[in-house]
C-alpha cells in the first residue's frame, strides 16, 4: 500500500478510484459556483494578528464539529450499526458546559473542569447506547433513537428550558481562536481524524470492526470480542459528539436547547456515506468521512451564499447529495465505463477488418 | 432414452475472471426427462457453468440455447423466465420469513386486494405435501427449521416456479440418508414428468443412484459426456482428477492406529449440557488422538462441539483442562486456552466473505492478541504463505477476496485460520462437506498428521465411513445424548455404528411400548 513506490500519476489514478474522489469534485464544483457569483469568494486575507480570514476559513471552521461526529459515526457504521443520538449528545454536552461555566470563575481551570464534565456525560450517554446494543442486543437504530429523543429533553432539564449563556475566555478560544493562523476547531478536528485513522489502521481495530460489520456470527466464532468492541465504539462516538457539542456552543457561548446539534446526526450519516462507507457495515473509510463532512459544510455555506430561500434549502441539499450518490454507485459508473469502452473498441474493430 | 431435442444446449462456453480462465470452450447438453450429473473437482468449473446457465455470470464466448432458441441470460430473472430454477449448495432462503412465504416468494397468489395470504399459504402447503413435507406448518418461521429441512423447502420453492430445468447444486450435502431418499423420490417423479434435472454432488453413491448421464469437467475444460452405466467409479474419479487409478488406491489405505498414552486427558468434561441442545455428557479428549462424533443429523453432534468451544454457553457441568478447572463460555475464552472449532456452516459462521484470504486466515490469531497488538504484516505474510503452501490453497493469492475461492479452498483457508492459533484441541465439524474427492483426501491426511503431532482432534462428519476411518475413538450420539463410546480399530465399521443406533432406537420403542401398556392397563 506504500504510495511512494509509485509515480504521482498512479497515485492520482488511485485517488480517482476512491469513492470520496467525487466528494472532492463536488466541493470543488460548489466553490466554483460561488466563485462565478463572486470572483473574490476564495480570497483569504491575513488579519492584523496574522490570522487567516475568508470564506474558505469559515467553511473549515463550520466543518469541524461535523468532522468529529462523522469520524465517530464512521466507526459505528463499520460495525453494521448506526448512531442517531449524536446531535442530542451534542446539545447535552453544550448544556452541561454552559450551566457549569455560568457560575464558575473565568479561568483556565474552569474550562478543563467543563471539558471533563462533557467527557463524563457524553461517555455515559454513549455507554447507554453501547449497553443497549451490545449487551441487551437491541437494534442500534432503536437504541440510539431512544437517546436521541431523551437527550434533547435531558438538555432542557439541565438548563431549565433556558438557552443558557456563559463567559469563559479559554472555552471561547476553542471555537474562535487561531493557531498558526488557522481556526483551533479545525485543527483539533483534523488531529482527531488523523489520530483515529492511524489508530484503526495501525492497530487491528479496523480489521476487527470490519469483521463484526460484515459477519457478526463468523467474527464471534473467530474469537473477536464483539461485545467489548461495540461498547467501546459507541462510547467513543458519544465522546466525539460531546466535543462537537463544545465546538458548537463555544463559538457563541450559548447553548440553544432546541437548535444546537439539531439533525446533525443526519449530516454525519451523509458524510460517512459520501465517504464511501456502506451503511450495511464492513469496509470503512475515515478520510472519506472527513471529505464528506467538509462537503456538507461547503454545501451549507453555499446555500446561504447563493441566497437560496431557507425553505428550499433542504431540497437543494438533497439534489446535490443524490447526484453525488449516483456518481458513486457502481451501477451508474459501469454504464459510463461501458459507454467509454464501446467508444474505444469500435476503431480497433475497424482496424482488424481492414487488416 | 429417446434422443429428443436437448432442452439446454451450451456450446463453446468460455468465462474468464481476472487471472483465471474458469471455463474454456466447454459444451453441455441437458435433455428433458433425464437426471444429468455434472462432475469435477473443486475449481473444475461446475459452479461457474451453473452460474452461466442461471445468468449470474456473463459468458465471454459461446452460446446458450434453450429449447433450440439461442438465449442471452442477463440475470437470474432471465433464467427463471426461460424455465430454469436453481437450488444452490448453501441454502439461499430468507430465514426471517415463514416457510410458506419462502416457498411462494415471487409466486404469491394475488387477489382483488393484493396478496391473498390464505390462498398463498394453501398453495405452499400443497407444494410441501407433494414433497412429503406435509407436516410442516407454512406459517412457521423458516429459521426454526434445521438446515436439512430448509434445503427441502428450497427445493419445493423451485417446484412452484413450474420449471422445465431444475438445477440442484449439492442439494444433499446437509441431508441424512432418509432425507436423501425422500429427495430422490421427488427427483424421479419430476424426471418422469419430463423435467430436466442437472445434479451436482460429491457423493458418488448418490450420483450413481440417481443419474442417467454424466458430464465431467476438469480445470475448466470439458472431459467428456457419458452414460452412467458406461463409466465405473474408478474411471470416473480418474477422469475427474486426471490421474490413473493406481495412485488413487493409496488414498484409501487406512491410517495406522495411534497408541494412546496413559497421560491424563487434555480436556475433560463432566456432565456438560445445555437445555434444548444436548443432555449431560461426560467426555475426555487426549493429546494425539482423533475422537469421532457419530450420529445422524440432529443427534447433537454439532451442539456438543459448540458446547466444548463455548460457542454456546453450557448450563451444567464442569470442564478441566490438564486437570485444572476451566471456564469456557465464549469462543474468545476457548481460543485463549488453545481450543479451536471449525464450524459446519462455512458460509455463515466460517468465512467472512468480503475480507481477503489473508485477513480471514489471521483473524482468529489477531482476535486472540487483541486489537491493540496488531500482528506485524511480515508475520501475517509468513503465516499465510505457510498455510497456503501446506494446505494447497488455490489460487495461492493472499489478497483475493475469499468469496471468489471454491468451497474446498475456502475450507482449507479456514483450517489454516484455526491451525494458525496453534490449538491443542481442534474440533472439526464437517470439514469435508461439499468438497471434492481430492481436497477431501488432502484434508483427511492433514487431520491424521495433526494427531500424530500430538493434537487432540474431534472429528465430525455425516459420512460414517469417514468417521470410522479417521477416528481412534468414536462417541455415538442419538437424540441429543451420548449412547455409546467405542474404540476404533478392527471390527468397527459404519454398519456396526448404525447397529448401535438402531438398537438404541429399538430400546426406545420397547420402552414406549411398556409405557403405553402401563397407561392402558
Amino acid at each position: 500500500m506504500s504510495a511512494n513506490a509509485r509515480g504521482p500519476v498512479e497515485a492520482l489514478k488511485g485517488l480517482v478510484r476512491r469513492q470520496y474522489f467525487w466528494g472532492i469534485v463536488a466541493v470543488a464544483l460548489l466553490l466554483l459556483v460561488n466563485l462565478v457569483k463572486d470572483p473574490g469568494y476564495l480570497a483569504v486575507s491575513i488579519g492584523p494578528s496574522g490570522n487567516l480570514a475568508g470564506n474558505v476559513i469559515d467553511i473549515l471552521r463550520a466543518a469541524a464539529p461535523v468532522i468529529l461526529i462523522a469520524v465517530g459515526m464512521c466507526l459505528v457504521v463499520a460495525t453494521g450499526g448506526i448512531d442517531l443520538s449524536v446531535g442530542s449528545v451534542m446539545v447535552v454536552a453544550g448544556a452541561v458546559s454552559m450551566e457549569f461555566l455560568k457560575d464558575a470563575p473565568d479561568t483556565v481551570g474552569s474550562t478543563f473542569t467543563a471539558l471533563a464534565l462533557v467527557i463524563a456525560v457524553s461517555a455515559a450517554l454513549g455507554a447507554v447506547n453501547g449497553v443497549l446494543v451490545s449487551v441487551v442486543g437491541l437494534q442500534p437504530f432503536i437504541s440510539t433513537l431512544v437517546i436521541m429523543l431523551a437527550g434533547r429533553g435531558l438538555a432542557k432539564v439541565i438548563t431549565g428550558g433556558q438557552n443558557t449563556a456563559a463567559t469563559n475566555e479559554t472555552f471561547r478560544w476553542i471555537a474562535n481562536g487561531y493557531v498558526f493562523g488557522l481556526p483551533v476547531v479545525f485543527l483539533l478536528a483534523l488531529l482527531v481524524a488523523v489520530g483515529v485513522g492511524l489508530l484503526v489502521r495501525r492497530s487491528a481495530l479496523g480489521l476487527m470492526l470490519e469483521a463484526i460489520g460484515m459477519d457478526a456470527k463468523a467474527a464471534r466464532l473467530a474469537g473477536v470480542n464483539r461485545r467489548a468492541l461495540l461498547f467501546t465504539v459507541y462510547i467513543f462516538g458519544g465522546v466525539l459528539a460531546g466535543f462537537a457539542g463544545v465546538f458548537a456552543t463555544a463559538s457563541v457561548m450559548t447553548v440553544d436547547v432546541s437548535r444546537t446539534g439539531y439533525q446533525l446526526e443526519l449530516d454525519a450519516i451523509l458524510a460517512v456515506v459520501i465517504g464511501g462507507t456502506s451503511l450495511a457495515g464492513g469496509k470503512f473509510n475515515i478520510t472519506g468521512a472527513v471529505v464528506g463532512a467538509i462537503l456538507i459544510a461547503t454545501l451549507d455555506k453555499t446555500v446561504v451564499f447563493l441566497g437560496v430561500s431557507s425553505s428550499a434549502t433542504p431540497a437543494f441539499k438533497a439534489i446535490v447529495i443524490v447526484a453525488l450518490c449516483l456518481l458513486q454507485s457502481e451501477r451508474v459508473r459501469r454504464v459510463f465505463r461501458q459507454r467509454r469502452a464501446a467508444g474505444t473498441a469500435r476503431p480497433a474493430e475497424r482496424e482488424v477488418v481492414a487488416a | 432414452m429417446p434422443e429428443s431435442l436437448p432442452i439446454v444446449e451450451m456450446v463453446g462456453i468460455s468465462i474468464s475472471f481476472p487471472g483465471v480462465k474458469a471455463l474454456d470452450d466447454v459444451g453441455f447438453r441437458l435433455f428433458p426427462g433425464e437426471v444429468h450429473s455434472l462432475m469435477g473437482e473443486n475449481g473444475a468449473g461446475k459452479s461457474t457453468l451453473i452460474k452461466a446457465l442461471t445468468g449470474v455470470y456473463k459468458i465471454d464466448e459461446g452460446e446458450i440455447r434453450i429449447a433450440g432458441e439461442p438465449r442471452r441470460l442477463g440475470g437470474t430473472a432471465d433464467a427463471q423466465s426461460a424455465g430454469i430454477s436453481t437450488v444452490y449448495q448453501e441454502v439461499n432462503l430468507c430465514s426471517n420469513l415463514t416457510i410458506g412465504e419462502n416457498v411462494m416468494l415471487g409466486h404469491e397468489i394475488k387477489g382483488a386486494a393484493g396478496i391473498n395470504w390464505r390462498a398463498t399459504h394453501r398453495a405452499a402447503r400443497e407444494t410441501l405435501e407433494k414433497l412429503g413435507l406435509g407436516h410442516l406448518d407454512p406459517k412457521q418461521s423458516l429459521a426454526t427449521l434445521p438446515l436439512a429441512v430448509q434445503q427441502l423447502v428450497a427445493i419445493s420453492r423451485s417446484m412452484v416456479a413450474k420449471s422445465k430445468v431444475l438445477i440442484l447444486d449439492e442439494p444433499t450435502s446437509s441431508l441424512d440418508a432418509n432425507e436423501v431418499e425422500q429427495l430422490f423420490t421427488v427427483i424421479r417423479r419430476l424426471r418422469d414428468q419430463g423435467v430436466a434435472i442437472l445434479f451436482v454432488s460429491h457423493f458418488l453413491d448418490q450420483v450413481y443412484a440417481i443419474s442417467d448421464r454424466l458430464t465431467v469437467l476438469r480445470n475448466g475444460r470439458f472431459e467428456g459426456e457419458y452414460r452412467t452405466e458406461e463409466l465405473d467409479r474408478a474411471r470416473l474419479i480418474a477422469t475427474m482428477i486426471g490421474k490413473d487409478i493406481a495412485t488413487l488406491k493409496s488414498l484409501d489405505a487406512k491410517a495406522s492406529r495411534r497408541v494412546r498414552s496413559d497421560e491424563p486427558p487434555l480436556y475433560s468434561a463432566k456432565g456438560i449440557g445445555r437445555k434444548g441442545a444436548i443432555s449431560e455428557v461426560d467426555i475426555d479428549l487426549h493429546r494425539g488422538e482423533v475422537v469421532g462424533l457419530a450420529g445422524l443429523l440432529g443427534s447433537g453432534r454439532t451442539e456438543l462441539a459448540r458446547l466444548i468451544y463455548g460457542a454456546d454457553r453450557p448450563d451444567s457441568g464442569e470442564v478441566t483442562l490438564d486437570g485444572e478447572k476451566a471456564e469456557i463460555t465464549t469462543p474468545a475464552k476457548a481460543l485463549a486456552r488453545h481450543i479451536a472449532l471449525s464450524s459446519e456452516n462455512r458460509r455463515d459462521e466460517g468465512i467472512i466473505r468480503d475480507l481477503s484470504v489473508r485477513e480471514n486466515l489471521v483473524l482468529a490469531v489477531q482476535a486472540r492478541r487483541g486489537w491493540a497488538r496488531p500482528l506485524p504484516r511480515r508475520e501475517q505474510d509468513a503465516l499465510v504463505e505457510k498455510y497456503i503452501a501446506a494446505l494447497g490453497v488455490r489460487p495461492a493469492d493472499p489478497e483475493r477476496p475469499i468469496r471468489l475461492l471454491s468451497g474446498g479452498n475456502q475450507q482449507k483457508v479456514l483450517l489454516g485460520r484455526w491451525l494458525a492459533t496453534e490449538p491443542e484441541l481442534l474440533i472439526l465439524d464437517e470439514p469435508t462437506r461439499g468438497i471434492d474427492v481430492g481436497a477431501k483426501a488432502e484434508i483427511q491426511e492433514y487431520v491424521a498428521a495433526l494427531a500424530d503431532d500430538g493434537l487432540a482432534v474431534v472429528f465430525i462428519s455425516s459420512e460414517l465411513e469417514e468417521v470410522v476411518r479417521q477416528s481412534d475413538r468414536i462417541i455415538v450420539l442419538k437424540d441429543r445424548r451420548k449412547i455409546a463410546e467405542i474404540e476404533g480399530g478392527h471390527g468397527v465399521s459404519a454398519d456396526s455404528i448404525v447397529t448401535i443406533i438402531a438398537e438404541d432406537a429399538l430400546g426406545d420403542e420397547r420402552a414406549d411400548a411398556v409405557v403405553r401398556e402401563e397407561v392402558t392397563s
